[in-house]
């Protein structure tokens, strides 16, 4: 097993390297060189920031070819959290509109609130719904709390991307997956006993 | 549906974990660690730190504290204290803070505030404001730790740290602060009723019910407490449990079945 969590310098990284550790990960690496990524067995895109910012630093640290390499040829499972989840998507529009990594089909745009006690960010503990079976729920029920901590959310192209949803701002998307393909608009690594259950799970695939 | 948040809010000083009242009369009640240690296993929902002392002696944040509690924290955690430039904010968050707090160098450069949140997104950006009441009746915003008075009317401090990109706003009263008499809810709605993003209320909690007053009447999105956790044999949990009955939606997780009770007056208890 070797876990290579991306360092393009937007993210927290001890945090994430800590949680994977109490969740029984062993040979974890944080990885600031694409090359990194040719060993991987699991790749985690961790990411706090704007749109924009994440993929110039992307680009600029030479990782989005590489990641497309190792998600789309090698068929890693890669896990992206926060807006290393949203970086999966063709386009967003934190910056400006900008051009992501192209994992999954789909845009990123700000929530929209349906009524006045919707608040933008959306912080804080909110329920997940499945929207289908998948191994990386293993052990979660539906309606349990992960934390959130976002103003921008992912609008994927296709139904069958959506692995589940959250109830704020009309129910947006707030996990996707497209076969090895995993994001997280949720903080795992801070969403305590259920994030670490979610962590245990991505690991074992 | 989102939960509404129970927050301790640890201030340190010399990494000693300290409580005052009024802004005034620090009492060392404990180490930073360990209490970060007891919340960890309980159900709190955020924690927020500050270093009551960085911005007086004219520090940076602590950089490596922060580092050192990321490594045992597995509670999202804002990060207060000393922050004066984008740089600073960049280094917290990487430290592993959710989030930062910026109060008194929001007066001086309110541009932090805006290219904090362009950089790193208002997510991320909470602004801080301390507050008092003047002689006719207005609340006026003080940086310093409560100790300089910057002749800003609240409701309109507020609302200009929204424009500039703050993505939440941590209300503080200073004359409430540790007093453990309740909060005050006229200071907390004050804001909400001008802003959109969501307010953390902060000083004077002494029981669950203040807590429901400052989310019921004062419509806060979060509520921050120190002494009561500190000094008292009252828990977030029971804060959660008795907020449940009043019908708000607070954050309960079944799975755990632990008993809490080691959490009562938990900084003190370490002693």
């Amino acid at each position: 097993m070797q876990i290579v969590v991306i360092d393009y310098g937007m993210s927290n990284l001890g945090s994430i390297g800590n949680a994977l550790s109490e969740c029984g990960a062993e040979n974890v690496i944080i990885a600031n060189d694409p090359k990194e990524l040719k060993s991987a067995t699991h790749i985690i895109l961790p990411g706090v920031g704007s749109f924009k910012d994440g993929m110039d630093n992307l680009v600029k640290f030479g990782f989005k070819d590489a990641i497309r390499d190792a998600a789309l040829v090698d068929k890693v499972p890669i896990l992206g959290i926060c807006l290393g989840m949203q970086l999966m998507a063709d386009k967003g529009y934190e910056g400006g509109e900008v051009d992501g990594l192209g994992l999954i089909s789909g845009v990123v745009d700000k929530l929209k609130p349906v009524n006045k006690q919707e608040k933008i960010p959306h912080v804080g503990w909110n329920e997940i719904y499945c929207k289908q079976k998948n191994p990386i729920f293993e052990g979660i029920p539906d309606g349990t709390d992960f934390y959130f901590v976002h103003s921008y959310h992912f609008i994927p192209k296709k139904k069958s991307n959506i692995l589940s949803e959250t109830p704020y701002c009309g129910n947006f998307v707030s996990s996707i997956v497209s076969d090895n393909i995993y994001g997280t608009q949720f903080h795992p690594e801070k969403s305590q006993r259920p994030g670490f259950q979610l962590l245990r799970n991505f690991i074992k695939l | 549906m989102l939960k509404t948040r129970i927050i301790p809010t640890l201030l340190w000083k010399n990494v000693g974990l300290v409580k005052g009242i009024g802004f005034d009369s620090w009492r060392r009640v404990g180490s930073l660690l360990p209490a970060i240690r007891v919340y960890n296993t309980r159900q709190v929902d955020e924690l927020i730190l500050v270093d009551i002392t960085a911005t007086d002696e004219h520090r940076s944040p602590d950089f490596e504290t922060v580092n050192e509690i990321s490594c045992e924290c597995f509670v999202p955690f804002t990060v207060g204290g000393g922050i004066k430039s984008t740089q600073d904010i960049k280094e917290l968050l990487r430290c592993g803070a959710d989030k930062v707090a910026i109060n008194s160098a929001a007066f001086k450069s309110p541009q932090l505030i805006s290219e904090g949140a362009q950089i790193f997104g208002s997510q991320c950006i909470v602004a801080s404001i301390d507050a008092k009441k003047n002689s006719r009746g207005k609340y006026e915003c003080y940086s310093n730790s409560g100790k300089k008075n910057e002749h800003i009317e609240v409701g309109e401090w507020a609302k200009k740290l929204e424009e500039l990109g703050a993505g939440e706003i941590l209300i503080t009263s200073i004359e409430q602060d540790g007093t453990m008499k309740g909060y005050d809810t006229n200071l907390i709605r004050t804001i909400t009723k001008v802003v959109s993003i969501p307010v953390i209320a902060s000083g004077g909690a002494g029981n669950y019910e203040d807590m429901y007053k400052a989310i019921e009447k004062g419509k806060a999105s979060a509520v921050a407490a120190a002494s009561i956790f500190h000094y008292t044999q009252q828990t977030p949990m029971e804060a959660k449990e008795y907020l449940a009955t009043k019908n708000v939606p607070v954050r309960i997780t079944k799975i755990s079945q632990d008993d809490h009770s080691s959490d009562r007056g938990l900084v003190l208890g370490l002693f």
